[in-house]
Formats: C-alpha cells, structure tokens, sequence
C-alpha cells in the first residue's frame, strides 16, 4: 500500500496549467525524487500536497484516504512535514525555539517539547548553534533548522524542497548523508533537488515533469537515460544523439 | 539576573507602600491611571508585540469593558463592580467578532480593518441610545471616596495582567505566538493553526483590555463613546505606550505607560502651570515627535534597547 498516492493532480493559476495531471505513488521507505526543469511545477505539487495552495482537480492519498481541502496544519498532525525551498527561519527565535515550537505539534509540555528540540537538533548537527538567533545562521545552517523542524513534527512524510541548493561540497555530501540518516529512522521521503549529484545518488525512484506534465518516472538510471528527460534539460539535440 | 530580580523586589514594595507615603491625590490619580494603561498596553503588547498582529482597534474592548460596567448601573441597577468580571467577559465575545472578521487579513491590513471595526462600534454605540444613553455618557457615583482602593484594586490588575501574560508567553501558548509573528505560513506547516491561536492571543488581549475599562468606568464615575471608544485617546495611545517602552518585552509596556502618562500630563497641565497654557494644545505634535524619536533611535523601545541607552549615557559620562 502506498504512503502516498497524487491523483491525477492539477493546478491551474488562471489560464497557467503549473501542474497539470500528474499522478505518482510513494512508497513506505523509500526516498522518491522529483524533477524538472525551472518553472515546471515541482514546488506547486509540494504547496497541493499540503494545501498551501488549493488544487483545482485531482486527488491526493495519504495512508489510504484523502487529504484533498484539509487545513495545512492538521496535514501536519497527520504527519506530512515539509521544507520551504525559500527557507522561512523564525528569524528573532533561537534555533532550540524554532524547533521546540515546532515539537509541541506531539507533545504538550515545555519538557517534552525541549527534549524532543535537544534531540533533533542533534541529529542534525545543529546543537552547538542552538541558542544563537535563526536569522544569524548562514544559509548552510538555515536548510538544515528547515530540516530540523520539520523532524521535531515527527512526520511519516517528509518533503523536502531543494534542500542542496546554495550549498559547497563538503556541505553537500553532510546534506546527503543527513538525507540517508532520515530515511534510515523509517521516515518516507518526498525530495525536490536540482543538483544531480544528490538527487541520483539517494532516490530510489524519479519521477520527472516537465510544464506540469509528467515526462518520466523509474530509476535514476532510467530517467537519466530518457530522451524526454535530456531534451527538457539539455535541448532537443542531445536528446537524438 | 540578580541585579533584574532586586530591581523588581524594590519595584514591588515601592508600588504597595506608594499610596501610604504619597498622600497627594494628584500624583496618586496619575498613577492609578498610569497602571490601567500598563494593563492595556501589556494586552496590545500580547497581540501586537507576541503575535504580531497590530491591533489599531483596541478602544473596541476597552470602551466595551467600560459599557458594561456602566449599563450594569443603569439597566439592570447592580453595581459597577460586576463590571469587573463581565467586562473582560462581554469584550472577549466582540473579540470573537472582531476575530472572525479581520484574521482573514494579514498585516497592515488586518491593522485598517481592526481600526474600521474601532469606528464601527464607536458609532453604534453612539446612536443606540436606548442601551447607551449615546452622547450623553453614562455618570455612576463613585464607591470610594479615597483613592486608596482603586490604587490597589489598579495594581492589583496590573500585576495579574502582566503575571499572567508573562506564563503564557513561557508556555506552549507563547511559542506558537512568536512562530506566527514571525512567520505564518511556516508556522501553519510546522502543525500550528494559526488562525485558532490568533484568536487566543486576541481574547487574552480583549480579556484584560476590557477589564481595565471596566475599572475606568468604576473609576472615573464617567464614560461617553467619544472617549471610551476614541481612536486617539484609546487605540493609538495603547500602540504608543507599547512602541515607547518596548514591543514583544514582558515589562516594556509598563515601563511605556508610566512614560507616557508623564507626558501627557506634562503637556495636558502645561508643564505644571510654568510653561505658557497654549503648550498644552500641543500635546499630539509632541506625541508624534516623541514616536519618531523612539522610531529612529530606539526601535525596541526604552526597555528592549535599555543596553544601548546605557551605553550611550556612559558615552556621555566617559567623554566628560
């Protein structure tokens, strides 16, 4: 049975077809990518998913039954956490006071929610940050308390926007391992990446769109290999060749 | 740490022994009215300064406050202290109005809606004379001859008013109202439903904003719509007292009243009787000057930016 499951998914902003009809499956475990080009409608699927944006048509699945015109925060508390691609920090929060907020979406007490915080960011390498102010943190370090946070809200789901974009090497390979590090606790992963090195190293599966339409869905391997997948990246004449 | 906590011991007996040593029932008015203003300011400061919604409408609870302390008098013939209770109670039910209608905004504005909402009622209540008596104002005879009572009576909402603000902040309550200032649609995505906890920090607010009107009904002896429900005198003074002392600070609306009150004081009674009477028509302009001073130099406030105001004085001192 699959964790989630996008019907048929369209968006329509006016006459602008953003995502247009795009069905996949996620299953338990498995990090699942989603790519295209600029502008092809990735981050729209992720505002469908948990409403940010109400979807025109379509169905979204989540363990089994419909979350289609729930209120985004009870998406959460039924356990689909999410990044921003455009990181949104609590700027004049602590990091600890970004994700202990964040925390209270399972517990009540300021305790429980503090300990949850102290565990988290461990997790995610952020603990020596945990009492300087959000916004003081350098790019690098905001995606990852985008990360943490949404963690402390103990998702099944977790969708995460281009969380490599921005970063350096090493930066890269802590990201990708932290990526491995949350899929390795059972949570399902839902991630949107542009930079190549991430997204074929850690999907299990891909699935491409392209103007809102799905152009391609398999292995890293297979989607690679796509003629449709190189045209939309590359142009129509490495696609032939 | 210590240093904060003795200030605050020394801070609490010169306020229960104030009106045993100041006999005077000038200054003991200014302060009793300076400490009604520490409730409403710290009420704004919840919504506006923790919650980050700017509220230019609280005359809505603080005149509603006072009204129903004032028709507990004249409708049903009971005594304005009933008011006390009822009028935070009857304030929170417009809140739930107020709410409904203008969280479905954002910034500035849910800010020009909250101010229309202010003028609304101002206007029913004006002209729904048969509950109101309208223009005429609403005149009770005071309970207490000495000032005494109602000095205590003042603190004693002061405190809770600035106590109870204080534990909700530390509590679950308070980190959802700062997520939602700083940013609502990450708040709503980390499981927060921020238009509920919208509501709570306005209730709170409405809550303790409708007391003190209450008390200013019992106080006073005297109400009418222009005044209870003024923009000027109510809604913005409210932000005023907030902006002057400190947003998003436990102490800084308190700190903000007292300042405040002085001022107006000072021009309303035009410098006490030394400067020339016309300087008390200039009491607004001097208001304004004093916003774009604190604006400028002191954008937290007198107590969010207290290190810097000392630095700056011992600048002063050092160069001596």
């Amino acid at each position: 049975m699959a964790l989630l499951e996008v019907k048929k998914l369209t968006k329509a902003f006016g006459g602008l077809m953003a995502v247009n009809n795009v069905t996949f499956k996620i299953e338990r475990g498995e990090i699942f990518g989603l790519i295209g080009p600029n502008g092809s409608g990735k981050t729209t699927t992720f505002n469908c998913i948990n409403n940010f944006s109400p979807i025109t048509s379509g169905d979204i699945f989540f363990k089994e039954k419909s979350i289609k015109g729930l209120k985004t925060h009870k998406i959460c508390h039924l356990g689909i956490g999410r990044t921003f691609q455009v990181v949104k920090p609590l700027s004049r929060m602590t990091v600890i006071g970004n994700v202990t907020a964040s925390a209270f979406c399972r517990v009540n007490t300021i305790k429980e929610a503090r300990d949850e915080a102290y565990r988290v960011l461990d997790f995610c390498n952020l603990l020596k940050e945990k009492d300087k102010l959000a916004k003081s943190l350098p790019i690098e370090g905001r995606k990852r308390l985008e990360i943490a946070r949404a963690l402390a809200t103990k998702p099944e789901l977790l969708l995460l926007d281009e969380i490599a974009a921005g970063l350096n090497l090493s930066e890269l390979d802590e990201a990708i391992d932290l990526i491995k590090r949350i899929r390795d606790k059972g949570i399902t992963i839902l991630i949107i990446e542009h930079i190549m090195k991430v997204i074929m190293t850690i999907s299990d599966r891909i699935h491409a769109i392209n103007f809102g339409q799905t152009i391609a869905e398999g292995t890293p391997q297979e989607v690679a290999n796509n003629p449709e997948v190189i045209e939309a990246y590359l142009g129509a004449e490495y696609a032939q060749g | 740490m210590k240093a904060k906590k003795i200030t605050l011991i020394i801070l609490g007996i010169v306020s229960l022994i104030f009106p045993l040593v100041i006999r005077s029932d000038y200054y003991q008015h200014l302060v009793i009215i300076a400490l009604m203003w520490v409730v409403i300011g710290s009420s704004w400061n919840l919504l506006a300064g923790y919650t980050g919604q700017v509220s230019f409408g609280h005359a809505i609870f603080f005149g509603t406050g006072a009204y129903t302390a004032g028709i507990f008098v004249t409708k049903l013939g009971m005594s304005a202290w009933w008011g006390m209770m009822f009028g935070g109670i009857v304030a929170m039910v417009f809140a739930l109005f107020v709410g409904w209608i203008c969280f479905r905004l954002r910034g500035p504005y849910f800010a020009l809606a909250t101010l229309a909402g202010g003028e609304i009622i101002r206007l029913i209540v004006t002209n729904w004379e048969s509950l109101t008596e309208g223009m005429m104002g609403i005149l009770i005879i005071q309970s207490f001859r000495s000032k005494l009572p109602y000095y205590y009576i003042a603190l004693t909402l002061a405190f809770l008013c600035v106590f109870v603000i204080y534990l909700v902040m530390k509590s679950k309550w308070g980190y959802y109202f700062v997520s939602i200032r700083e940013d609502q649609d990450a708040a709503e995505s980390m499981g927060i439903n921020t238009t509920l906890y919208k509501n709570v920090s306005l209730l709170i607010s409405a809550f303790f904003t409708g007391m003190a009107g209450a008390f200013y009904m019992n106080y006073m002896a005297f109400i009418d719509p222009q005044v209870v429900y003024s923009l000027h005198y109510i809604s913005i003074m409210a932000i005023l007292v907030g902006i002057v002392g400190g947003v998003a600070t436990t102490l800084g609306p308190a700190v903000g009243a007292f300042i405040m009150v002085g001022v107006q004081e000072t021009f309303r009674s035009a410098f006490f009787g030394l400067a020339p009477k016309w300087i008390s028509q200039a009491h607004a302009l001097v208001f304004g000057l004093l916003v774009i001073f604190v604006i400028m130099f002191l954008a937290n406030g007198v107590l969010g930016d207290w290190g810097k105001i000392k630095r700056y004085v011992f600048r002063i001192k050092a160069s001596n």
